[in-house]
């Protein structure tokens, strides 16, 4: 057989082509416009075909070539700052060629391969250099060196080695047997990047949420599943984390999610400033957009693309976050091909493999080893969006299962304006056993127990907030009146923050903590007054407290809010004299 | 290739035909069929192959027999698009239906539509004044944005659409709006409705008509939306003009597709809905918004009614996924007698941050919205309390906001179906309904907005 088959049957995005040689996940180029495509299946002398590109109008008879490639992303210096659909393909190329609508069969370099980027050396000639090990750096932006390494697997002795300028195309380092190596490289995407060792997550990713890094902090290299129903706020959620969190590198993947939103983030992201370096979010961000109604097949690629891109990176040594919204528009472009393929459905017409395909992405995070001796780390961060909010359902199972951190977003808090609507009471974290030693070690020795406590009291209040329901908030004696005026406070004052608000949006994790502090010596010194005598509506009435909470609005909050609450102790034990 | 007759069918079954022994048949193609009694009826192809061809016939199977002559006809379906389509009524699969001429095409456009590049979309965030204040306040509606209507039977979700139809105006501009109205599967009755208001208030001269009723063929239901969308995107992208598109019954179109499916005997998901209805669903509302070097804009109504009044059933389910927010309608304030019934607490604009505000509303609108909002929320919250506790239980900020809650639809949420509240009147009768309640209660006002707007601190 040839590389060269004929289509013999099309349905939908799936298209079978008779008398080729194939292989499983090669990629193929579909009918007289070459449409990108994919072997899926292979039945006798029949290749099973998964095409990105929309089919109406193919027919019959046309022909199918082999690439004999696997689907694989294009890495090197550039891809930074790009924007790319499912495949690859920088969406302002694609303008350039089709105009705004999409149309298909057009090709695009993942990014410019004329592009001159200066390369300085790190080995010598004579060095053994092996897969992963780094030969030279190039300044991709003003924060990120990208460090150019040998592909896994090659490698040998550096014959000669180059310094200056050079495109991504042209040979800067060659080897003894004869091998040369460039800046751009291609990688499977459906394979991980080798590395050394996983090591245990011990370090937070700080995400300046209060309600995500005090009760349900994530870890550098751990995994995170997001689920709630429309309007709960997962994609606000999502945004905000990258935007703020102190990955050094963010890949972030719309996928099969609504086209306004992503020009939103599209408009947004060049105007943004990164807290933690001061410079444009978009220089550590690239970001990978396959709206709705793009093709499925390609929505199904997109969350492998965005993670390779990101092993990448985690390879040079650094920090990368990953957001992959949503998870469960992947997984039902998983179902719209399984049911194609006609393949025996396990729940709710899920293939029987979904469950170890969300398996094996989020195995893909971690903090590891890499193969050059550096740390680093991918964090996901997925959000799932279940039918009716049901988390019953098999996305949301299959994702809970694996992952370790559990963001679970609720439609009635979001009904109440409350955001982010993260629900307290049955989200959870499985890190804190892990990351504790670094909270007492980085920001203060009693950083766990003040988590505990926190999320005590509001345990407390969902259980008098039962009998309230019953009789009243009145009816209760007055310390457990004071418990509920706490855990408002907590509610009001630290879970909820504007995502929006310019200030508010981002908190850092010191003033975390002396915010909760503040809540904590609120309720100690209440309880003493009223000890002595004081009203409980005079304690919880001191005007200090309102400008202490408003406070958390105002720039530079970190510096005033110790006076704020000395004052506002101050006038709680005047409440005593009063009486 | 065309104009080859085939008389090869095998199978005929549900809206599909199966028919084998044809040249190579394009993906997608338009199918014409010729019934022995020399019936026209027309279909498409969805799965082909060398040796079976499957074809979803629009006007339904009855009549067909395997004598049927068969005949492709080389391309996809097309809508032949022009200005000429403004005024005219068509019926669902896009033949003209008011007695007039057939549309002398500018060009022809291709109904399935192509992807708008993400790239390449404009942020919506012009403020689109419905004269609706519970929309204008609460739920704002955008330019480009999608905002479907989710309703049930027996609620008035028509006379809102045509209001809002009627009203729609922005507020920065006089520039008008082209409606295309897309109906499907509705009953010949309400289809009468529409047509009768939008004549008598001259809107039928801006709008365009495709018409599927009840007794119409249930699988041209799938194409129907892809014409009305296929001429916004022309008169919007190629002629400028602003287009609000109203697309009423979903959830009659979501049953068409579960039809289809059926027959094609397909692995279903939720209720019995194809596993693809997300997708598909997309391929729809992801049709409006604004794109770059373009002036025109299409925005979308569709209305759905929920079966059963559940908003997890999958066609409310996956269209709250892709729209950008969603006005629901309630039979509880419909059965008080409130018009326009809609419930603002499960109702959300997605996009109406970035409509709102000194430049396109009011500096107070986010504030007021929230803190009206909010206080009738607690108000609805508490109304449960009190059929416990009764109302002597309640402290005094309790007492007003539930007092509140009632206020609030009463003199907010109802307005006749031909009242017209300026923004500007809606947000001055926020401040009205709320100086009701102690300032000290309405935290979410920032006090710059209580010193400027408050009744009390004006004049």
């Amino acid at each position: 057989m040839k590389n060269e088959g004929l289509i013999y049957r099309i349905s939908g995005p799936v298209v079978t082509a008779i008398n080729m040689k194939a292989a499983m996940y090669d990629v193929v180029r579909v009918g007289t416009e070459g449409l990108m495509g994919e072997v899926i299946e292979l039945h006798g002398d029949k290749a099973v075909i998964q095409v990105y590109e929309d089919t109406s109008g193919i027919r019959p008879g046309e022909v199918v070539v082999n690439t004999g490639e696997t689907l694989s992303v294009s890495l090197g210096p550039g891809l930074l700052t790009q924007i790319y659909d499912g495949i690859q393909r920088p969406l302002p190329t694609l303008e350039k060629e089709m105009g705004v609508f999409l149309t298909r069969g057009v090709d695009a370099d993942a990014f410019d391969l004329e592009k001159i980027w200066t390369f300085e050396p790190q080995v010598a000639v004579g060095d053994t250099v092996t897969g992963g090990q780094v030969v030279g750096h190039v300044q991709e932006t003003d924060t990120i060196v990208h460090k150019i390494m040998v592909v896994p697997g090659k490698g040998g002795v550096v014959k000669s080695i180059e310094s200056g300028d050079f495109n991504v195309t042209q040979t800067i380092c060659t080897f003894e047997d004869g091998s040369e190596m460039q800046m751009l490289q291609e990688w499977p995407v459906r394979t991980p990047r080798p590395y050394q060792q996983k090591y245990p997550p011990v370090i937070p990713l700080v995400t300046g949420m209060r309600i995500l890094d005090f009760l349900f902090p994530l870890a550098k290299g751990g995994a995170a599943g997001i689920p709630g129903p429309f309007g709960s706020g997962k994609t606000v959620t999502q945004q905000s984390l990258a935007k703020y969190s102190d990955a050094q590198l963010v890949v972030y993947i719309g996928c099969g999610e609504r086209g306004n939103e992503m020009t939103e983030v599209l408009d947004e992201f060049p105007h943004l400033i990164d807290p933690n370096t001061g410079k444009p979010l978009m220089e550590r961000t690239v970001m990978i957009a396959n709206t709705s109604n793009m093709p499925v097949a390609a929505r199904e690629a997109s969350v492998y693309t965005g993670i390779t891109i990101a092993e990448y990176y985690r390879d040079m040594g650094y920090d990368v976050a990953l957001m992959a919204d949503s998870t469960s528009r992947w997984a039902e472009a998983m179902r719209e091909i399984s049911s194609r393929l006609e393949e025996m459905p396990g729940e709710e017409g899920y293939p029987a493999y979904l469950s170890t395909r969300i398996a094996e992405f989020y195995e893909r995070a971690g903090r590891v080893e890499t193969l050059n001796g550096e740390d680093g780390s991918i964090t996901v961060i997925g959000a799932v969006s279940p039918p009716g909010g049901d988390i019953s359902e098999p996305v949301s199972q299959g994702t809970l299962r694996i992952v370790k951190v559990f963001w679970g977003l609720d439609a009635g808090l979001a009904r109440q304006r409350h955001f982010p609507a993260i629900n307290w009471l049955n989200s959870y974290s499985l890190y804190p056993q892990s990351l504790d030693q670094w909270f007492r070690d980085n920001i203060a020795q009693d950083f766990p127990e003040i988590r505990i406590e926190l999320s005590g009291l509001l345990q407390i209040e969902s259980e008098l907030q039962e009998i309230v329901q019953l009789v009243g908030s009145d009816a209760l004696p007055v310390d457990q009146q004071l418990t509920l005026e706490v855990a408002r406070m907590i509610r009001e004052y630290f879970l909820q923050q504007n995502g929006f608000h310019e200030v508010d949006a981002y908190c850092d994790i010191n003033l975390q903590y002396k915010m909760a502090k503040a809540i904590l010596a609120f309720q100690e010194s209440a309880k003493a007054a009223m000890a002595s005598g004081a009203q409980l509506g005079d304690v919880v009435n001191v005007p200090s407290r309102s400008d202490l909470m408003r406070g958390r609005l105002n720039k530079g909050y970190i510096d005033t809010i110790d006076d704020m609450v000395k004052t506002m102790l101050d006038e709680i034990a005047a409440t005593v004299e009063d009486n | 290739m065309t104009g080859k007759e085939y008389r090869t069918i095998t199978d005929v079954k549900g809206p599909l035909v199966f028919l084998n022994k044809t040249e190579p048949v394009a993906f997608g193609e338009i199918v014409s069929l010729r019934l022995s009694n020399g019936t026209i009826k027309n279909g498409q192809v969805l799965d082909t192959s060398d040796d079976l061809v499957i074809v979803q016939v629009f006007e339904g199977t009855a009549k067909i027999d395997r004598e049927a002559g068969v005949t492709f006809m080389g391309d996809v379906f097309k809508l032949p698009v022009s200005t000429d389509l403004i005024g005219r009524i068509l019926d669902g699969a896009g033949r003209p239906r008011d007695g007039g001429p057939d549309i002398v095409a500018e060009e022809t456009a291709d109904i399935i539509g192509a992807a708008i590049n993400p790239y390449s979309r404009r942020s919506p965030h012009d403020f689109i004044q419905t004269g609706i204040s519970a929309i204008d306040c609460c739920t704002s509606l955008v330019r480009g944005q999608k905002l479907p209507i989710f309703s049930a039977s027996g609620l008035p979700h028509n006379d809102i659409a045509l209001q809002i139809a009627r009203q729609a105006k922005l507020t920065a501009s006089d520039e008008e709006f082209i409606v295309v109205f897309c109906a499907m599967g509705i009953t010949a009755e309400e289809y009468n409705f529409f047509r009768a208001d939008l004549e008598r208030t001259g809107a039928l001269e801006n709008a365009v008509l495709f018409v599927n009723l009840a007794d119409d063929p249930a699988v041209e239901r799938i194409i129907t939306p892809r014409l009305a969308l296929t001429a916004a995107e022309y008169l919007a992208f190629e002629k400028d003009y602003h287009v609000l598109v109203i697309y009423t019954d979903m959830t009659n179109y979501c049953d068409a597709l579960r039809q289809i499916g059926a027959a094609r005997e397909e692995v279903p998901g939720r209720r019995g809905y194809p596993g693809y209805m997300y997708t598909d669903l997309a391929m729809l509302y992801e049709r409006a918004g604004l794109v770059k070097g373009k002036k025109g804009s299409i925005t979308q109504f569709p209305i759905l009614t929920m079966p059963g009044d559940d908003i997890t059933h999958p066609i409310p389910d996956l269209s709250g996924y892709i729209t950008e927010g969603q006005i629901v309608i309630s039979r509880e304030l419909h059965q008080a007698g409130i018009y326009p019934p809609i419930n603002v607490l499960p109702s959300l604009s997605r996009l109406m941050g970035s409509c709102i505000g000194e430049k396109t509303t009011r500096e107070d609108h986010k504030s007021v919205s929230d803190q009206m909002y909010a206080a009738y929320a607690q108000g609805r919250e508490l109304r449960g309390l009190v059929a416990i506790v009764g109302e002597d239980a309640l402290n005094e900020r309790d007492k007003q906001l539930l007092e509140f809650s009632g206020v609030f639809e009463d003199k907010f949420l109802r307005q006749s179906r031909y009242e017209d509240r300026s923004i500007e009147e809606t947000l001055d009768l926020c401040w009205t309904l709320m100086s009701s309640i102690d300032t000290k209660y309405l935290v979410r006002l920032d006090q710059k907005w209580i010193d400027k707007y408050h009744p009390d601190n004006r004049e």
